[in-house]
């Protein structure tokens, strides 16, 4: 069923769907930009940059507390039921998600700090690949929200596997680099603790997506449209 | 998906196939049918005018007083026709009772207002059986304990509430099989309507119980099965969960979020 | 989130309730409901003037309607009659004793003697009945020297309360010389029947006649006319019969009521050959007029029964006749009584067409039965106050207290059955 082409009869309920949607936009793009602005820290290993992300994540959790309560009151308020009661328990869930990968990448700016520069890593030169995978997914599961496109949502979860795959590689160039390379482990775990990060954090893009599915169709997204489970049995040629 | 209802089986306590009524030339029901079973309870919903209360009249042949109204197609009790002239009206009445939007007590003692009915069916051969019959009622309507001291008194001197819990008891005393409320709570304060709710989830199973209301959070609290009532046709019949949560129709969607008008 | 309007910023909307065009209207209203309740009182005022003049001058006239005057008789019995041993006295032997010591003539030779020759008209013509009525109630008086009151005659009864012929004006001052007089109430009026002489007419007769016609007029009309409504209201189909119906009942409430007494005298007395004069003859013409009156405001009662009780009822399974009699009639039933009080009190009063029916009998007897000729009190006004003699004036204007008073508890009475039987909402 495509979303209504009918306002509220009652104007107030649209006006705060419409505030509701706007909080949720906002605090996905804040999202989006600490992931942006964490990786470049990184990358450029600006310290300042990286205080800002970290600072910036009070925002965010303002933000959740803000999207929570008018979750609350609106259903307090106008009884809603239907798609409007699917899409504001959505957002609720939306609100504690994006908290997370907010945390997740102060988190990944705290670390730039304590990361020397001028170690040259190899398998480091994945992770700026990473991140942009990770930063598209989150920037398509917010889009999926803003335009309730349940097509969207599912390509996402599909795309989450790109975000794994990056993770596993990583994981075990890092891992055999610092075998190789002792004096490196230090930065090298720090490394490892970063791309765990932006794995999560597209794990939580799903989660999103997920939401934002269910608030469109109503039902739940198959378990097979998500990303692939390591401890699923892996076929001969792999 | 309701044109391709089974026939008229005789599981269900109450069927209709088809069911159109005219007021003159009007079309005011175009096409209508619904199982009632014993277990639900079902609200009719729908906006005003949409036809819900016409509908509900026809299960017990309240439309006959009205002189232009005509009913076509098939309801069925316990698989009988009851538009049949096999039918006796007066009987199918306290078999399918009715409790009506404005309370409406007889201007009579609380006692007889109850007792009326098991009087005129001829229901209690004799005072002990009828007393024990007017308790029953009285109980099983949650209105006993507030006035089995005073059941000399006018029925019309209760409150609102209590005279609408001694229209149900009436309603119950001549031991019907389907109860048809028409917006029994619409003249009621909100712990008053509440208590009837409650009355009405412990009926259910005793009594098919249908239950036509304009607030859509009510039908949400009381009923088991939903139908949705749009210009004289069902647009959409099923779980109440469903209705309210993942309604599969437009036109439902957008009068239950409060997009209808 | 959510913005309150904008306030009303237009000052062309702002209404001016203390500005002096607005003060100047508020005036003229009070002023004009005012007006309105002084008209009131006034028409309250001059109804209750011209009913005031009604009651003084019916009081005024007819008071003296109900005051007899009586004259003193001493009669020493046993030295008329010889004496008398009290066995002859007993219950079965009184009549016949009573007729051998003729009365009459006991009392012929006591005025004479009391009162000089000739005295005996001044004393009613009934009067030595009066005597033998004592007589008969109390057989010990036969025995021994008693002093009875019994009623002058009309002219003398005229004197002592107005003005009479000279010749009376003289035989009252010679009453009063000889002997005592006294006035009192009249009894006779109210248990006496009608006659020739004014001062000893009785409305009985016609109260009689009276109670029995409004008796049959009610069990006729009433039933008829409450069914009939029962039926219209509630089984008639609403199609053009119906309405023919309904149109004929609501005109016939209109006929004039002499057109009722032609009725009657062509069919019960013409056609039917009833007895002339009859009470149930009166009371199936009256019948008849009452009846529209009785169906038009019961059907009004029951249309006023709301339809949710009809709804109730039928909800729990009641027929169409158990709605009716359990619950529409009950409720109806104050309206119901008024329409036949107003019916009855109409019919009450009716003269013309019981005159067409020639309820006009003149009898001395009361009406036993309803085939008896008889006479109603409206009726009897007419004749008394088209008799020549002076003394009914008073009698006529007594009787029209009468009928008030009758027509007062039959309201009474109607009221307080309409009280008991009216159930509360």
């Amino acid at each position: 069923m495509n979303p209504s082409q009918n306002e509220h009869t009652i104007k107030a309920f649209d006006s705060d769907l419409i505030t509701l949607r706007g909080l949720i936009a906002e605090i996905g793009g804040r999202a989006e930009k600490a992931v942006e602005g964490a990786m470049t820290a990184l990358a450029n290993h600006d310290l300042a940059l990286a205080r800002q992300v970290v600072e910036g994540d009070a925002r965010i959790d303002a933000l959740e507390d803000q999207i929570d309560r008018l979750v609350i009151q609106t259903i307090a308020l106008r009884a809603p039921m239907a798609d409007d009661l699917r899409e504001l328990v959505a957002a609720l869930k939306i609100s504690g998600v994006v908290e997370r990968m907010g945390d997740y990448a102060k988190n990944i700016a705290k670390r730039v700090a304590l990361i020397e520069p001028g170690q040259y890593i190899e398998p480091a030169t994945l992770l700026p690949a990473m991140a942009d995978a990770t930063r598209q997914l989150v920037d398509d599961a917010f889009t999926a929200f803003a335009r309730r496109d349940a097509d969207l949502a599912v390509a996402v979860c599909a795309q989450d596997k790109t975000v794994d795959d990056f993770y596993n590689s990583i994981f075990r160039a890092l891992i055999a680099h610092m075998i190789s390379h002792p004096e490196h482990v230090g930065a090298g775990t720090h490394l490892l603790f970063i791309a765990k990060n932006l794995e999560r954090i597209g794990d939580h893009a799903t989660n999103v997506s997920e939401m934002v599915y269910f608030a469109v169709t109503g039902q739940s997204m198959n378990e097979r449209e998500r990303g692939d489970d390591a401890l699923a049995p892996r076929p001969a040629n792999a | 998906m309701l044109d391709k209802m089974a026939p008229t089986g005789t599981s269900h306590k109450m069927s209709a196939r088809d069911v159109r009524v005219f007021y003159g030339d009007k079309e005011a029901i175009k096409g209508v049918s619904i199982d009632i079973d014993m277990d639900n309870v079902v609200a009719f919903i729908g906006p005003s005018g949409c036809g819900k209360s016409t509908f509900l009249r026809a299960f017990n042949r309240m439309n006959d007083t009205i002189p232009s109204a005509r009913v076509q197609g098939d309801i069925t009790l316990d698989g009988e026709n009851i538009y049949s002239n096999a039918m006796d009206v007066v009987q199918l009445r306290a078999r399918v009772g009715m409790v009506f939007q404005k309370p409406n007590p007889f201007p009579k003692s609380i006692y007889d207002n109850v007792a009326y009915g098991p009087r005129i069916h001829g229901l209690a051969p004799n005072k002990t059986d009828l007393d024990q019959i007017v308790e029953n009622s009285l109980i099983r309507a949650g209105l006993w304990n507030e006035v089995k001291d005073r059941l000399s008194e006018s029925g019309t001197a209760l409150s609102g509430g209590q005279q609408q819990r001694l229209c149900i008891a009436r309603a119950i005393a001549v031991d019907p099989e389907v109860i048809l409320m028409d917006e029994p709570c619409s003249a009621l304060d909100p712990i008053a309507t509440a208590k009837i709710e409650e009355l009405i989830h412990a009926l259910r199973g005793r009594y098919a119980i249908v239950i036509v209301t304009h607030n859509m959070q009510q039908a949400a609290r009381v009923s088991q099965k939903t139908a949705f009532f749009h210009l004289g046709t069902i647009v959409e019949y099923g779980d109440t969960s469903n209705i309210f949560t993942n309604p599969r129709e437009e036109r439902t969607r957008d009068y239950i979020t409060g997009r209808y008008g | 989130m959510t913005t309150p309007p904008p306030p009303n910023s237009d000052p062309a909307r702002k209404t001016d309730w203390m500005g002096g065009v607005m003060q100047k209207r508020i005036k003229s209203r009070y002023a004009a409901e005012q007006r309105f309740k002084l008209l009131g009182l006034g028409a309250v005022a001059l109804s209750s003037l011209f009913l005031a003049f009604l009651l003084f001058v019916m009081v005024g006239n007819g008071a003296k309607g109900f005051i007899t005057t009586e004259a003193e008789l001493t009669i020493d019995l046993p030295a008329v009659t010889g004496s008398i041993s009290p066995d002859q006295l007993t219950a079965s032997r009184l009549d016949a004793t009573l007729a051998a010591i003729d009365v009459r003539r006991i009392f012929d030779i006591a005025v004479e003697a009391q009162y000089g020759e000739g005295s005996a008209r001044f004393f009613a013509t009934t009067a030595w009945t009066a005597l033998r009525n004592e007589l008969t109630e109390n057989p010990n008086l036969v025995m021994g020297k008693t002093r009875f009151w019994l009623p002058t005659s009309s002219e003398i009864d005229r004197a002592a309360k107005d003005r009479s012929t000279p010749q009376a004006e003289a035989d009252y001052a010679l009453l009063r010389k000889a002997g005592e007089v006294r006035q009192s109430f009249n009894w006779n009026f109210l248990t006496g029947s009608d006659g020739t002489d004014p001062a000893q007419v009785g409305i009985w007769g016609a109260l009689k006649g009276s109670l029995i016609t409004m008796f049959i007029t009610l069990i006729l009309a009433f039933p008829v006319g409450v069914l009939a409504a029962v039926y219209l209201e509630e089984y008639a189909a609403k199609n053009w019969l119906t309405d023919l119906i309904e149109v004929s009942i609501n005109n016939l409430a209109a006929v004039p009521s002499i057109i009722f007494g032609l009725l009657g005298l062509a069919v019960f007395l013409q056609f039917f050959a009833m007895p002339r004069s009859a009470a149930i003859v009166g009371g199936l013409t009256l019948a008849l007029m009452t009846m529209p009156v009785i169906v038009i405001a019961a059907r009004n009662a029951i249309k006023a029964v709301p339809p949710s009780i009809r709804e109730a009822a039928m909800g729990v399974g009641a027929s169409p006749i158990q709605v009716v009699f359990h619950h529409v009639l009950p409720l109806a039933i104050p309206g119901i009584m008024t329409g036949t009080i107003i019916g009855m009190a109409r019919a009450l009063g009716e003269t013309a067409p019981l005159l067409m029916i020639g309820m006009r009998a003149f009898t001395t007897t009361p009406p036993q039965g309803i085939t008896d000729p008889a006479t109603v009190l409206p009726v009897q006004i007419f004749l008394w106050s088209d008799e020549v003699n002076r003394g009914f004036v008073e009698k006529t204007s007594a009787v029209i207290i009468v009928l008030l008073v009758f027509l007062l508890t039959m309201n009474a009475v109607a009221v307080y059955l309409r009280n008991r039987f009216e159930t509360r909402w």
